[in-house]
């Protein structure tokens, strides 16, 4: 859902260039890679599109050498142009770079196997192994296979979050900047641009501005950790995906996002992402060698991801008010922000509660 | 003018259309939209049905809270509610402030989004 909401939060610039890429064009491109670094007789079959929106493409597609099957993933920029951006999204060449990091990290990420720049047929774009395993979070929180999985995802969440954090900033390129006032600010004008007063916000917002807790040392953060974007196999966590949203941060804004309640699908006991107690990511978190947090430290940011997404799908429906989106989707969309409005005064009476 | 059918039996002819006849002939993107199109028209069942209650409440709760004169519109009560809370004139200290905004969210997310667990949520807590 979230692809949603940021392929909306940039506008959408169409490539001026002509789209290079059809199917055979890409096949062809791929195979001449795996013959240089597998061997001549590598073939490449498969090839698939998964998915796509208006910042990156996703290909499936398998190496076959020597009848030894590799499937990977292949991401790329629309048409092989990486589109001008206006907001934070970061670059196919920066996220693959980002992967390399976390992997020596100890974060469960897809090995990089090759990044391409400029290619004549690929353009921007980069491949990586294909892990396997499930996204949906709906699936798994519900199904059986990953029982297990969610006995200790929790746990590795917090491991996988303190080795992402702990990635040196020196040795990453350049990365947008946003604590936790910038991203209040930032949301707390788009919402007022969109003129549609809405009170609950409004007393977020003030209660936000009011109870700033300090900045921690900023860190790389992911930005989208969330069900959705984690990889789950009935042994736990696969795989962390989607690192478009890395920026450098606050620590506390990737567990908080983790533990928005939109991201519970349904099962809101359960504060981790609708499967693990706060307290059980947070003794990993700091077993890892992050620094040691109580989930009262979580809520000023948790509150802050709501109201984000929240003003998230107010976007999606301006794209509908405005008429640039006219579809039946992101009209009802805008009758999904009482969700977050819900979850904003349950969690502003807990702090109230607490006061 | 006459009322028959009514508003929700129009709409609910419409919703019939849309989940048995059109539905199990469409795939992929159009199928998707057509399950939207019929989740929006059970909103507008709720809505129907609820908003004209919900809305005398919620102006009643709004004139007591703000002070404000009866014949104040809505929406003029909200942007007053909501420019009190940005000059920091009202916030979660004030007495039924919390309460007026639960019980508001609450009657919305009734018609928007009942099945939310965040609902189940507050409504627990109201005991």
């Amino acid at each position: 859902m979230l692809s949603q909401g940021k392929s909306l939060a940039r506008p959408f610039f169409p490539a001026i260039v002509a789209k290079m890429g059809s199917n055979e064009q890409i096949s062809t491109a791929l195979e001449g890679w795996a013959e240089a670094k597998y061997g001549t007789g590598s073939k490449v079959g498969g090839l698939k599109r998964l998915s796509g929106g208006a910042s990156q493409e996703t290909w499936a597609f398998q190496v076959s050498e020597n009848g030894h099957e590799m499937p990977m993933i292949l991401r790329r920029a629309p048409g092989g142009v990486e589109a001008a951006r206006s907001s934070q999204a970061i670059g196919l060449a920066m996220e693959a770079t980002l992967l390399t990091h976390a992997a020596k990290a100890g974060v469960p990420v897809p090995p990089v196997l090759g990044v391409f720049e400029d290619d004549p047929q690929l353009g921007q774009a980069f491949v990586m192994d294909r892990i396997s395993g499930e996204t949906l979070g709906r699936k798994i929180l519900r199904d059986e296979e990953y029982s297990y999985a969610r006995k200790i995802l929790a746990r590795q969440c917090g491991q996988a979050l303190a080795g992402i954090h702990s990635i040196p900033l020196e040795n990453l390129p350049e990365l947008p900047v946003s604590d936790g006032i910038t991203q209040l600010e930032k949301y707390e004008s788009i919402y007022r641009a969109y003129d549609l007063p809405r009170p609950v916000f409004e007393l977020a917002i003030s209660w936000l501005k009011e109870n700033a807790p300090t900045a921690l040392p900023v860190v790389l953060v992911h930005g989208d950790f969330r069900l959705g974007n984690l990889m789950v196999s009935e042994k736990g966590l696969a795989s962390v995906l989607d690192w478009e949203l890395a920026h450098i941060g606050d620590p506390r804004e990737d567990i908080a996002w983790l533990c928005v309640n939109s991201w519970r699908f349904g099962h809101a006991d359960k504060r981790v992402g609708g499967f693990g107690d706060l307290t059980d990511l947070l003794d990993a978190y700091a077993a890892a060698g992050g620094p040691q947090m109580t989930p009262r430290d979580i809520d000023w940011w948790e509150m802050m991801g709501s109201l984000k997404w929240g003003i998230m799908c107010m976007t999606m429906y301006e794209a509908f008010r405005s008429g640039a989106d006219p579809s039946v989707e992101r009209a009802a969309i805008g009758r999904r922000v009482s969700e977050t409005e819900i979850d904003l005064v349950n969690l502003l009476e807990g702090v109230r509660n607490h006061a | 003018m006459h009322d028959a059918p009514s508003t929700a039996e129009l709409v609910e002819a419409v919703k019939r259309f849309i989940d048995d006849t059109a539905s199990p002939q469409l795939t992929g993107h159009a199928a998707f939209h057509a399950r939207v199109a019929s989740n929006v028209l059970a909103t507008i069942l709720r809505e129907l049905e609820q908003r004209p209650g919900a809305e005398a409440d919620e102006k009643d709760r709004l004139i007591a809270l703000l002070g404000a004169d009866v014949d104040t519109p809505l929406d003029a009560l909200n942007r007053e509610l909501c420019k009190r809370i940005r000059s920091g004139n009202m916030d979660l200290s004030t007495d039924g402030l919390l309460d007026h905004l639960k019980t508001t969210t609450i009657a919305q997310l009734s018609v928007d989004q009942p099945r939310y667990s965040g609902l189940a949520l507050a409504l627990q807590s109201r005991g």
